[in-house]
């Protein structure tokens, strides 16, 4: 089953490596991570998106959580939860045509139109990854030049929350 | 008092308690070791290759509890000190390694002697710290020791740029009494709701088993582990690192588990209903088949580490916590309530594990013209009172040092048992020495082991360390060989030792006291000669049968009842069981 795992993470060189070498060390899958510093700028948040059965997301959550830099772990899919990813997508758009067809889709997924030149639209998305995934299926008949992913985002729902 | 990064360095050792230093030196500490030169409190070993200083200050935490600390100096320091690093990180021994940097400007820049110290060391360790900071380096020791210390115990690394002991810059020293961290709050004690259900399960069993491990000596549970043991009146069975924490000659003590352990062990392993692993972590050594691991019983398990339950079996009842605190609880509950083990239902247990027993499957060839390794080991029992401080390399040796020494009490046993490192086990018995200057150790290695850091023997020279080596020489690599016997239809693959040093005159060359020993019949007389001599190191060099075995043994994979037997045991019983490969 797919876990997303939330982690508050000392602000330290290496913390990340810390992460990192856990998951290939213990040979465990990793979908996506991403991390950046919390309104505290001694603290990171990480999200790991991971895939396991129950008993190594366990052992995951707690080898996680015996990392000395790790301050809190939470495993959003144990609740509900809320999940976001951010693409920016560049597309070929050189003809009245693909540029209405483009702007048209881009639209209905409610993605914003953030540059434009003569020949390409860049479109900045954010939903869920399946979400992400269905546009780029729409925009199968265009040229799709480059895509660029954030990796998921994660909260739960709610009052419940990640913090120290 | 203001005083140099160096000078922080060395005292915040002393104020940490730290009487042993094993180290060597090398361009990025010299700072350290000028400041070491000036003062006496904290003692510097040196030894004659980093690796040994690991091991040396690991043998000095095994027997002490105490943390044994390592000064290296930067690039070939630091990774001739990983094997010592991962041996200790595997067994859970606290340990502080402080490993030179090139200084923090060069960093990065492929200097000379420099290697990635905190990123080479990351998985091998509890923690790491690079220091970039003069000001936070008194902190980030405590922080090291208070990590390597309490919890799962295990190593921490400390990367400290040459820079950071400059003798030019002075600031002031404070060392803290104590530190916190937000990120490190180990659970140590039990939950009490798990605890009593536990001691429900246990009271409930009709075929209990007890297992326990290296968490109980580490968690210096020994006491508590006995007066539980004795109140149940259950079986009990140590692992290859908890031998010690239970008097090996308790008539409710059934030896060893595992791979190498004894048929009692291993079968009542197989038949219980209940088991409880205490301060153990289901090796696979231990546990061979996971499939059919226990395959009747409803486990408790204790430890202190959250990851180590339910890893490779599943358990019941997890109780997160310190051993001996958990054990404390758990006596207090037994004697306290009214409720009584299953007196019939015991005495059946005991008297089909009394069966089992009866296969008497240490027993060995006793009549024979060669001289048996397992009757060395016997003999070094017997001659040194079963008292001594016994640490070990790796390979049969190890094991029948394990199966025949008979350990009777806690730390006296010091051997790699997660890691498996050959070489461990001369400069482990240095600083079991060191800590214990009138006690006996010895170390028990065989002729390939010990020329894995046979360069110590200098070491020994050097600080007066009467270590008794106990070599049994098989001129084979013997538990590969056997390996070889039993998978490999006797192809030897490189198992045979050729061109061996003549062992008496190398230990003469380094000072010290060689006695080679042929034949059965001179065997005890020259073992008494040797240990006899006090303040001698004696290196024995005992020429034992090329042909003898480690038994019993499950192989590699292979469930508890599935053992090969010595053909010189017992009877075995009809049990249903049974089915011997």
């Amino acid at each position: 089953m797919r876990h997303i795992i939330s982690i508050l993470i000392e602000n330290e060189a290496g913390a990340l490596s810390r992460v990192a070498g856990l998951f290939s060390a213990r040979a465990y899958n990793i979908e996506s991570l991403t991390v950046a510093p919390t309104e505290d700028p001694t603290l990171s948040r990480m999200t790991i998106v991971t895939e396991g059965t129950d008993r190594i997301v366990e052992q995951i959550t707690k080898q996680l959580n015996k990392l000395i830099d790790v301050v809190k772990l939470l495993d959003l899919s144990e609740g509900p939860h809320i999940e976001r990813e951010m693409m920016l997508i560049k597309v070929k758009a050189a003809t009245m045509a693909q540029r209405e067809d483009v702007k048209r889709l881009s639209d209905i997924f409610r993605g914003n139109i953030i540059d434009v030149t003569p020949t390409t639209f860049t479109i900045e998305l954010t939903g869920s990854g399946q979400k992400i995934d269905s546009f780029i299926e729409a925009l199968a008949e265009h040229k799709i030049i480059e895509t660029v992913r954030s990796g998921v985002s994660g909260i739960a729902r709610g009052e419940k929350s990640l913090q120290v | 008092m203001e005083l140099s990064g160096a000078e922080i360095l060395v005292r915040s050792l002393k104020d940490e308690g730290v009487e042993f230093l094993f180290g060597y030196p090398g361009g990025s500490v010299l700072h350290i070791y000028d400041a070491l030169y000036r003062q006496d409190d904290v003692k510097h070993i040196l030894v004659r290759h980093e690796q040994a200083a690991t091991h040396a200050a690991d043998g000095y935490a095994r027997a002490t509890g105490k943390p044994g600390v390592v000064l290296v100096t930067s690039g070939p320091g630091a990774t001739n000190a990983v094997t010592g690093i991962a041996t200790a990180y595997m067994d859970s021994i606290p340990m502080v390694v402080i490993t030179g940097q090139v200084p923090s400007a060069v960093i990065g820049s492929d200097a000379f002697q420099e290697v990635d110290a905190v990123g080479i060391t990351r998985p091998c360790v509890k923690h790491n710290f690079l220091v970039k900071d003069v000001t936070k380096l008194a902190e980030t020791i405590k922080k090291a020791f208070y990590v390597a210390t309490t919890g799962r115990p295990g190593p921490v690394v400390i990367d400290v740029p040459k820079d950071m002991t400059d003798p030019a810059i002075k600031i002031p020293y404070h060392y803290p009494d104590k530190v916190t961290m937000r990120s490190y709050q180990p659970t140590v004690k039990g939950h009490s709701g798990q605890i009593k259900r536990a001691v429900d399960l246990l009271l409930n069993a009709k075929k209990p088993m007890i297992y326990s491990g290296g968490g109980v000596v580490l968690g210096n549970a020994s006491e508590e582990l006995g007066t539980f043991v004795r109140h149940l009146g259950y079986p009990i069975t140590q692992t290859l690192m908890g031998l010690g924490a239970y008097p090996a000659s308790d008539k409710q003590n059934l030896g060893m588990l595992g791979m190498h352990g004894t048929y009692e062990a291993n079968m009542a392993m197989h038949g219980c209903d209940v088991l409880i692993a205490i301060g153990a972590r289901f090796d696979d050594r231990v546990t061979g088949k996971i499939a059919e691991f226990c395959p009747e019983a409803q486990i408790i398990h204790i430890d202190i580490d959250p990851s180590s339950i339910s890893k490779t079996i599943t358990v019941d009842i997890p109780i997160v916590g310190d051993v001996a605190g958990v054990l404390q609880e758990m006596n207090h509950l037994l004697q306290t309530g009214k409720k009584e083990p299953k007196k019939k239902a015991l005495a059946e247990w005991w008297k089909t594990i009394n069966s089992w027993r009866a296969t008497n499957c240490m027993n060995f060839d006793r009549s024979s013209d060669q001289i048996k390794p397992q009757h060395a080991i016997e003999l070094v029992h017997e001659i040194t009172g079963g008292d001594a401080y016994i640490t070990s390399d790796v390979g049969q040796h190890q094991m029948w040092a394990a199966q025949y020494y008979g350990f009777e009490k806690p730390n006296r046993w010091i051997n790699s048992g997660g890691l498996g490192t050959m070489g461990f086990g001369l400069p482990a018995a240095m600083g079991v020495q060191l800590a214990y200057p009138e006690a006996t150790v010895a170390c028990v290695t065989g002729e390939g082991s010990i020329q894995m850091c046979i360069q110590e023997l200098s070491t020994c020279l050097q600080y007066g360390l009467p270590i008794k080596i106990i070599a049994l020489n098989n001129r084979y690599l013997g538990m590969v060989r056997q390996w070889q016997e039993f998978f490999y239809e006797n192809r030897y693959s490189s198992s045979y030792m050729e061109s061996l040093p003549d062992f008496v005159k190398l230990a003469e060359s380094y000072g010290h006291v060689g006695i080679r020993i042929e034949d059965p019949k001179d065997l005890k007389a020259e073992l008494e000669r040797g240990f006899a001599m006090k303040d001698r190191l004696v290196f024995f060099d005992i020429v034992t049968d090329q042909t003898e075995n480690v038994y019993p043994m499950i192989r590699a994979g292979m469930a508890h009842n599935e053992m090969h037997l010595s053909p010189h045991g017992g009877e075995l019983p009809q049990d249903p069981h049974r089915e011997l490969s």
